[in-house]
């Protein structure tokens, strides 16, 4: 009888606000274990960073063009950090998303899984009218060759972390302090392109957008005290 | 020897980058721990090992790009030959010296936490009772019998999902996670916690405990908030040690020293030059320099001066090695050391042999100025032919400096110190200082090294007002 609708897996939605990138890898990492022994089901994580670059495995100290004393003056942390890509940059204004996602219960494709985050904030932003883009070659979105999201992925046993980074009214300016993942190209944000939505509007499209790409119930929680 | 591979990430995947070996050769390895990185795309990936054993060769070095199936190193069968119940492998294995217990509970990696149990020894059976019961499909490591045998498990109720139906240690956690939620958080770490009597106990960290157990007074720096802090099992006690990551910039250096003295063949040879002449001109002009340039004036410019001119003479110790190659370098681009405070960077004055005293002394104040205020452009760090280093403004009498790689030399320079010196048999107070020459004697003998810095000796001594 092909007429049961199978019930979607879950999803939880944790949006945690503004914490500081050291104990956000933390959760991240807490989670992904917790993932591994089956104790809970996909997360995506939200979260605002305080200003911090992070330079990724194939990180360039070169990319960072201010030394980390400038970086320390100006209340900027650096942190080195397991996910794929080179250097980025994460602050207030940004919608930064670390799906623990576990990849066999759905494609074990890494890939794939990057092609999807991307499609994510692709409709999410078509939903606030935006037209985002994939450039070959260069993971992210980007629109009219601006990049408006950045993506870094760590994988162990088929659990992703770290994610995405969606900058919503970004101030911009802090990206001078590096070469956005080793590209020269432009980055901008919802705002720059004259999009005035909230943070929360946007967390929720992009959590719904999620749930659509990935097929999961998208579920919110609260977040345990441990 | 079993086969690792590169291991295909997704269907449109055909290649993968070995981004970082999680163990060294020789090193033991579970089955499932992670073993090593690649990176595709913006995706970094920890492989688990694909059996236990320990990591005989390593065939694919970091940073290599290979095809999928390529395989990048080989695993010796060590732990799987103890699945044979008579043999006491693990006793007789060599107890690796025990993970600090702390961080196996704390650190992000289950590597530690599969790490500690090849401690086990052997006597499993022995108190084995009942509960560990011997029909199950496939060999079982020690690990998990342990674990069965500690959370009294029927195995023949647990279904392995390994090769060959094995169970593994990921079955018997999902299995305790199905049979007692709520208690599952820590399970891992309960099953591993017990490090049995045998296993010496972690050594204590010798002589600084008083200094460790002193309340350390507030104006210390808070320590990074890494989540692998090392803390101790004796809860409220203050930690012994304090766990810091470098900062890049120190790694950076780090690096480079190591990577240097690796490099070259450093030698370090020292003249003492008498710098009577040129500081009584530096003490006559000093005053006039700060009126009508802004800046006062020291020895090392004069120090500059004459190694470029003693570079110009000498072109071997401004050249560099490439292979078999000797590549002399038309332009004189001096490095300077300036020392930042937790670190070091060495901006190039660049053609130094166009300028004298004044444009000397204008580029060392300018580049070290914004050195330390972080304000360097990236092509002013780079590109020198020689250095020099002037840890005589630290006190030092002579040192032996590191060559800045791939330049085949660099100079320091002490502290000028007035002394008695003996010249023509009579006493005479002259202010002296050492200039110590490290250099590559993979391209430069110790004649030349000597001629070299004996011309720079000579500039200084015989210095005339007209050089400036």
């Amino acid at each position: 009888m092909p007429s049961v609708v199978e019930a979607l897996a879950a999803c939880e939605l944790v949006d945690v606000g503004r914490i500081g990138y050291a104990p956000a890898l933390a959760l991240q990492n807490n989670m992904v274990e917790r993932r591994k022994r089956g104790e809970i089901p996909d997360q995506l994580l939200i979260v605002e960073h305080n200003h911090v670059v992070t330079m990724g495995r194939n990180g360039h100290m070169e990319n960072v063009l201010a030394s980390p004393e400038v970086l320390e003056r100006s209340g900027i942390e650096l942190h080195s950090t397991d996910r794929g890509g080179d250097v980025t940059y994460h602050g207030p204004g940004q919608i930064v998303g670390y799906p623990i996602f576990d990849l066999r219960e759905w494609k074990r494709d890494v890939i794939a899984y990057v092609r999807a985050l991307e499609q994510v904030l692709i409709e999410a932003l078509a939903e606030f009218g935006i037209s985002g883009d994939r450039q070959p070659g260069a993971t992210g979105v980007w629109v009219e060759g601006a990049k408006v999201a950045a993506i870094g992925v760590h994988i162990s046993r088929w659990v992703t972390s770290h994610g995405f980074a969606l900058n919503l009214d970004t101030d911009l300016d802090y990206f001078k302090y590096i070469v956005p993942c080793g590209l020269t190209q432009p980055v901008t944000s919802l705002r720059a392109l004259g999009c005035t939505a909230s943070r929360a509007d946007v967390t929720s499209s992009v959590a719904r957008a999620f749930g659509r790409v990935f097929e999961r119930d998208m579920r919110g929680a609260k977040m345990e005290t441990e | 020897m079993i086969d690792v591979e590169m291991p295909q990430m997704g269907e449109s995947i055909v290649e993968g980058t070995l981004t970082k070996w999680l163990k060294k050769p020789g090193d033991k390895v579970e089955r499932d721990e992670p073993l090593f990185e690649i990176s595709t795309d913006k995706v970094d990936t920890e492989i688990p090992s694909p059996v236990a054993g320990t990591l005989a060769e390593i065939l694919v070095e970091e940073g290599k790009t290979v095809g999928i199936n390529t395989v990048v190193g080989r695993i010796s069968d060590g732990a799987a030959s103890s699945a044979s119940p008579a043999a006491p492998v693990a006793a007789s294995t060599p107890a690796p010296a025990p993970a600090p217990q702390a961080t196996v509970a704390q650190s992000d990696g289950a590597s530690h936490v599969d790490a500690a149990p090849q401690a086990s020894p052997a006597p499993v059976f022995a108190q084995g009772a009942g509960t560990v019961v011997e029909e199950t499909a496939g060999p079982l490591s020690p690990l998990v019998r342990k674990m069965a045998r500690e959370n009294n498990i029927d195995l023949s109720r647990v279904k392995g999902t390994g090769i060959g139906g094995r169970i593994t240690k990921q079955d018997l956690e999902s299995y305790l996670t199905g049979q007692t939620t709520g208690q599952t958080t820590g399970q891992t770490g309960t099953a591993v916690a017990p490090i049995p009597a045998a296993v010496p106990a972690p050594p204590k960290a010798p002589a600084p405990a008083p200094v460790a157990a002193a309340p350390t007074p507030a104006p210390q720096p808070p320590p990074a908030p890494i989540p692998s802090a090392v803390q101790t099992t004796m809860p409220g006690a203050p930690p012994a040690m304090r766990v810091e990551p470098m900062t890049i910039m120190r790694q950076k250096i780090a690096e480079h020293m190591t990577f240097s003295k690796h490099t070259s063949a450093h030698v370090t040879t020292v003249h003492k030059a008498d710098m009577t002449k040129v500081a009584k001109l530096r003490d006559k002009l000093k005053g006039s320099f700060q009126a009508q340039y802004g800046f006062g004036l020291t020895f090392l410019p004069f120090v500059v001066r004459a190694a470029v001119a003693a570079l110009r003479q000498y072109p071997l110790v401004n050249a560099s090695i490439e292979g078999t190659n000797i590549i002399y370098h038309r332009d004189v681009n001096l490095g300077i050391a300036v020392a930042l405070e937790n670190g070091l960077i060495v901006p190039v004055i660049r053609n130094a042999d166009e300028k004298n005293i004044v444009g000397l002394q204008r580029s060392i104040v300018d580049l070290s100025t914004r050195a330390r205020s972080r304000q360097l452009r990236p092509d002013e760090v780079t590109g020198g032919t020689f250095s020099i280093t002037n840890f005589g403004s630290f006190g030092s009498i002579f040192a032996t400096p590191v060559i800045n790689q791939p330049q085949v030399a660099i100079l320091g320079i002490g502290a000028v110190q007035k002394e008695p010196v003996v010249i023509e048999d009579a006493i005479a107070i002259r202010s002296t200082a050492y200039l110590a020459l490290t250099f590559d004697h993979r391209l430069i003998d110790g004649a030349l090294a000597d001629q070299f810095t004996a011309k720079v000796k000579s500039i200084l001594e015989d210095w005339t007002e007209e050089v400036m």
